[in-house]
């Protein structure tokens, strides 16, 4: 068992971790932030995406001393101080952009690393940077439409909601 | 209304602020105190005889607390099949043992082996590794029709054959549709597949077993859709435990699509080895595992046949499939290719005569059961293939020979047992081409071909049989369970509603959208009511979510409870009002008195049937809680028109979805948002069959799609956004709320579309040969298609 440091949405955390021990493992069972969801084991789905260093990364596909010393992300930290939605979360529940949760923290880390290098993406440019993260629920749409609105886009002309 | 949304408003939902902030609580993000984990050994051999497991090394490994095999199952029931089809000869169907780990034989790859629980999953899985399992391999059989073949190798040997049941509905018309096909004036025929998919919910299965040694209590945490069915099955089944020993809980649930209706050995499993070992075992299944041990869905091979006559009247229809039943039969699997696929067949069209002919098969693959829509997309699938290759072949226009064979009138009963309450497929059609513009095409057409692409626009119709279902109906049928559900209103004392419902949320949104419901009926704001489901504790029973019921039958089940709650609570307004009763009313959460100014609020009520010193106590107990069971009197009846515009890449045989439009008929809808995005999604998996999915195994039962390597799932830029419209609205007749229920159409009407467009596209490309490719219509087979 190796020690591990790195800071987990601005607070310093440390634990003993096999070699073989997961980013996403380390995460969930170590400190508990279950919100940082695995859906599969062969770094397809997305689900468990969060931000190491400021890039997104698929934390299953990531050993846990990889991320020692680095500062990390996850679901948890993305709303406001008091609790209150961020923008790219409140837009996916204005516009129906989840529906049993699974997937969503991904989406929603992927959702925030894209705004960050392109503040005003296209809906093919949303597209292809979701494509990979997996979504059996919502066929998509109110994701994108999600992602366009948090943008500042508007969606008005989108088919329905 | 209420201000914060009643019925009919597209009310934002409560649930999304926990899953979005990552606080949502689903069974992998349980621990129990002390819980050891356990690992399963499966089978990488399709058939084999098990001469020996050693489990010695295994069990002396780091960590390890046990690890058991099929003998520690011997005095343990196995996993059981809650339908049983009597076939045409009036013979019930051939069911197999199913152990909860394999005993003798393994039957396909997956199949559990030994199961070692240790102190960490590491500890487990390290040590199975250890395990020496002697199998004597065994020649496979994945294909149907070579399962039915003399000489083919028996997946049980203690059954027959490898045919499960061979079905015929309904057999008394045999001979006059057989007379119909020789009468008529134009038959169409096509040969096709239904192709073999994974329900893939993003969330992996999860099952927590626990045994509280003081109470002598099991409690199963588990991701499930209908959490009393599985203590039901499993209890009374599997492991002999009686339900008020035995509490089955499935908190927050990340999609099911069917695949988490049925009863799974792990779980029994895991309740068994918690109480043997005192101690809590959990189970996390990796992606991998869910590939080779969820229940798989589809898999028909079809021969389908329509006759005409000189009119262009559709006389008669036939069909014969072959429904893939995999190595065991799964909880409901008998019923989808029969009695969820049968009674389909007469689709949206008044054929007069039809037969249906069902051969359900045993194969070394993973049992197939329900996927979202089951049986209903096998049916529509086929008809609307058929129907718009007639069309092509009378050179008729495939829309206008639908409406002139439409079922107009209503309520109608159908030669395959079904009798349709309402409906109006005329105005679904003309709302669908309102919003594809047809006009159009031609120009979207020559603006492709510019581009050297080709275009193709498909049209079907479907009609599903959904909120499922009356109990005496499928007792008849061969169900072993009833079909009702039940709610249970609980009223505090300061007017705030919990509603226990039987009904399970697994990302439809039932916190927001049953609120909706009572909250309109009392007049009082949604939030001053709270859902709670998915645990055997609160709801008296459960049937559970799937089948499209959730708000036809468990929303029905709640607005009778809540009509109690109201009945009663009008009986202590009275009281408090000092008048009759039958002149009390309610609006906007105040009873009053009819005709005059004396009102008290519904809290004034609440807080009445809690404290009852003004109180009519002779007449009514004090508290207020009701609970209502809901037996459905009929299916519902959901019906649609979609439409798909596709473009071909003739150099690749690439197709991509231009536009996609669903013009769905549901009834009454009680949050249209909601709705909306159960459509989408359905209408997604729709797509990934027609165009991505499939589930392949090789000729010795190996399973070459294993995971999102090989399994091709939609993802965000395979598709496009989707017009969606539920504007026409015939209200079911026979529920409370006049709903017919969404969450599977999509799934049911969007593969024919999309092959029927590619078809369109490839037939105006001149390839006049091509009137079918089978699905998934992946680049290689459409450039093949083309190219042959």
């Amino acid at each position: 068992m190796t020690q591990v440091k790195m800071t987990v949405n601005g607070k310093s955390v440390s634990g003993e971790v096999e070699g073989r021990t997961l980013l996403s493992t380390f995460i969930r069972d170590t400190l508990g932030l279950t919100g940082t969801h695995v859906g599969c084991d062969t770094a397809q789905c997305g689900a468990c995406t969060l931000h190491v260093n400021g890039k997104s990364v698929k934390s299953c596909n990531m050993f846990a001393l990889e991320a020692d010393g680095a500062d990390v992300a996850t679901i948890e930290g993305m709303a406001d101080a008091d609790g209150t939605l961020n923008t790219i979360q409140q837009a996916f529940q204005d516009h129906h952009g989840l529906q049993c949760g699974f997937c969503t923290p991904g989406m929603v880390m992927t959702a925030a690393a894209l705004l960050k290098e392109n503040p005003s993406p296209s809906e093919a440019e949303i597209r292809a940077y979701l494509s990979g993260n997996l979504c059996r629920c919502t066929g998509y749409h109110n994701i994108v439409k999600a992602i366009m609105a948090a943008s500042g886009q508007d969606v008005g002309q989108i088919a329905a909601e | 209304m209420p201000a914060d949304g009643g019925i009919g408003a597209p009310t934002k939902r409560r649930e999304d602020v926990r899953f979005l902030k990552g606080t949502g609580r689903y069974t992998d993000d349980l621990n129990r105190p002390g819980q050891a984990y356990v690992f399963f050994l499966r089978s990488n051999v399709a058939h084999g005889r098990l001469k020996s497991v050693d489990t010695s090394a295994a069990a002396a490994m780091p960590g390890v607390v046990r690890v058991f095999t099929g003998a520690d199952f011997e005095g343990v029931g196995g996993i059981p099949c809650g339908w049983q089809i009597t076939d045409k000869h009036g013979e019930v169907m051939q069911e197999p043992a199913h152990p909860v780990l394999a005993q003798g034989k393994v039957r396909h790859v997956g199949d559990p082996i030994a199961a070692v629980v240790a102190d960490s999953l590491e500890a487990a899985r390290d040590a199975a590794e250890a395990i020496e399992a002697d199998i004597e391999e065994l020649p496979a059989v994945v294909d149907m029709k070579a399962a039915l073949q003399d000489g083919s190798p028996k997946v049980h040997d203690d059954l027959t054959s490898n045919l499960c049941y061979d079905w015929g509905f309904v057999e008394e018309n045999k001979a006059a549709v057989d007379e119909a096909f020789a009468n008529a004036a134009h038959v169409t025929t096509l040969e096709l597949v239904n192709n073999r998919l994974i329900a893939n919910p993003m969330e992996p299965r999860v099952a927590i077993g626990d045994f509280d040694q003081a109470g002598g209590n099991s409690t199963l945490y588990t991701t499930s859709q209908n959490p009393h069915v599985i203590r039901l099955l499993m209890g009374a089944f599997v492991l002999g435990i009686p339900e008020h020993k035995l509490r089955v809980v499935a908190p927050d649930v990340g999609g099911g699509f069917g695949s988490k209706i049925f009863h799974y050995a792990e779980e029994a499993f895991c309740t068994f080895a918690a109480k043997a070992l005192n101690r809590p075992v959990k189970w996390t299944a990796s992606r991998s595992e869910a590939f080779m041990s969820d229940a798989h869905g589809r898999d028909h091979v079809t021969t389908i046949e329509l006759a005409l006559d000189g009119d262009n009247n559709f006389t008669a229809l036939r069909t014969e499939t072959h429904a893939n039943m995999g190595a065991y039969l799964s909880t409901f699997a008998p019923s989808v290719p029969t009695w969820l696929h049968g009674t389909l067949m007469a689709g949206n069209y008044k054929t007069p005569l039809i037969y249906v002919n069902v051969k359900a098969v045993f194969t070394n693959t993973v049992p197939v059961d329900a996927y979202r829509g089951a049986g209903r997309p096998e049916a529509s699938y086929q008809l609307e293939r058929v129907v718009d290759k007639a069309a092509r072949e009378l050179g008729v226009d495939p829309i206008a020979l639908r409406r002139q064979n439409f079922v107009t009138e209503f309520p109608y009963a159908t030669p395959v047992a079904v009798e349709y309450d309402t409906g109006d497929y005329v105005a679904t059609m003309d709302k669908l081409e309102e919003m594809i513009d047809i006009s159009g095409f031609e120009a979207r057409l020559a603006e492709s071909k510019k581009r050297g692409k080709l275009r193709g626009l498909g049209v079907n119709c479907y009609i599903e049989a959904c909120g499922i279902a009356p109990s005496n109906l499928v007792g008849q049928l061969g169900a072993r369970a009833g079909l009702y559900e039940s709610a249970t209103v609980r009223v505090n004392a300061t007017g705030g509603i919990v509603v226990m419902t039987g009904s399970h949320s697994h990302g439809q949104g039932h916190e927001t959208s049953f609120p909706q419901v009572v909250a309109e009926m009392i007049g009082i704001d949604a939030s001053m009511v709270e859902i709670e489901h998915g645990d055997t504790a609160n709801a008296p029973m459960g049937m559970g979510t799937y089948g499209s019921r959730s708000i036809a039958v468990g929303g029905s089940a709640m607005v009778r409870a809540t009509e109690k709650i109201i009945a009663k609570a009008k009986k202590i307004a009275a009281h408090l009002l000092e008048a009759s009763e039958a002149d009390i009313e309610l609006k906007d959460g105040q009873f009053s008195v009819a005709g005059t100014d004396k009102s008290v609020a519904w809290g004034d009520v609440t807080l009445a049937a809690y404290v009852p010193h003004n109180y009519p106590l002779e007449e009514v107990e004090p508290g207020l809680e009701e609970t209502a069971f809901y037996d459905p009197n009929n299916f519902t009846f959901p019906s649609g028109a979609y439409a798909c515009e596709v473009e071909v890449d003739p150099e690749t045989g690439k197709v991509t979805i231009e536009s996609f439009a669903a013009a769905d008929d549901f009834g009454n809808v009680i949050n249209p948002m909601i709705v909306d995005g159960q459509v989408h999604g359905g209408i997604a998996q729709g797509i990934g069959q027609a165009l991505l999915e499939a589930c392949v195994y090789d000729e010795d039962g190996q399973l070459l799609t294993g995971s999102y390597m090989d399994y091709a799932m939609p993802r965000a830029d395979d598709l496009p956004f989707y017009a969606v419209d539920h504007s026409c609205q015939t209200p079911c007749t026979h529920n409370p709320l006049g709903v017919k229920g969404c969450g599977e159409a999509g799934a049911i009407g969007s593969p024919p579309a999309v092959v029927n467009a590619v078809v369109d596209a490839l037939q105006r490309a001149g390839k006049t040969n091509v009137t079918h490719i089978d699905m998934p219509l992946s680049p290689s087979r459409v450039w093949a298609a083309m190219n042959q």
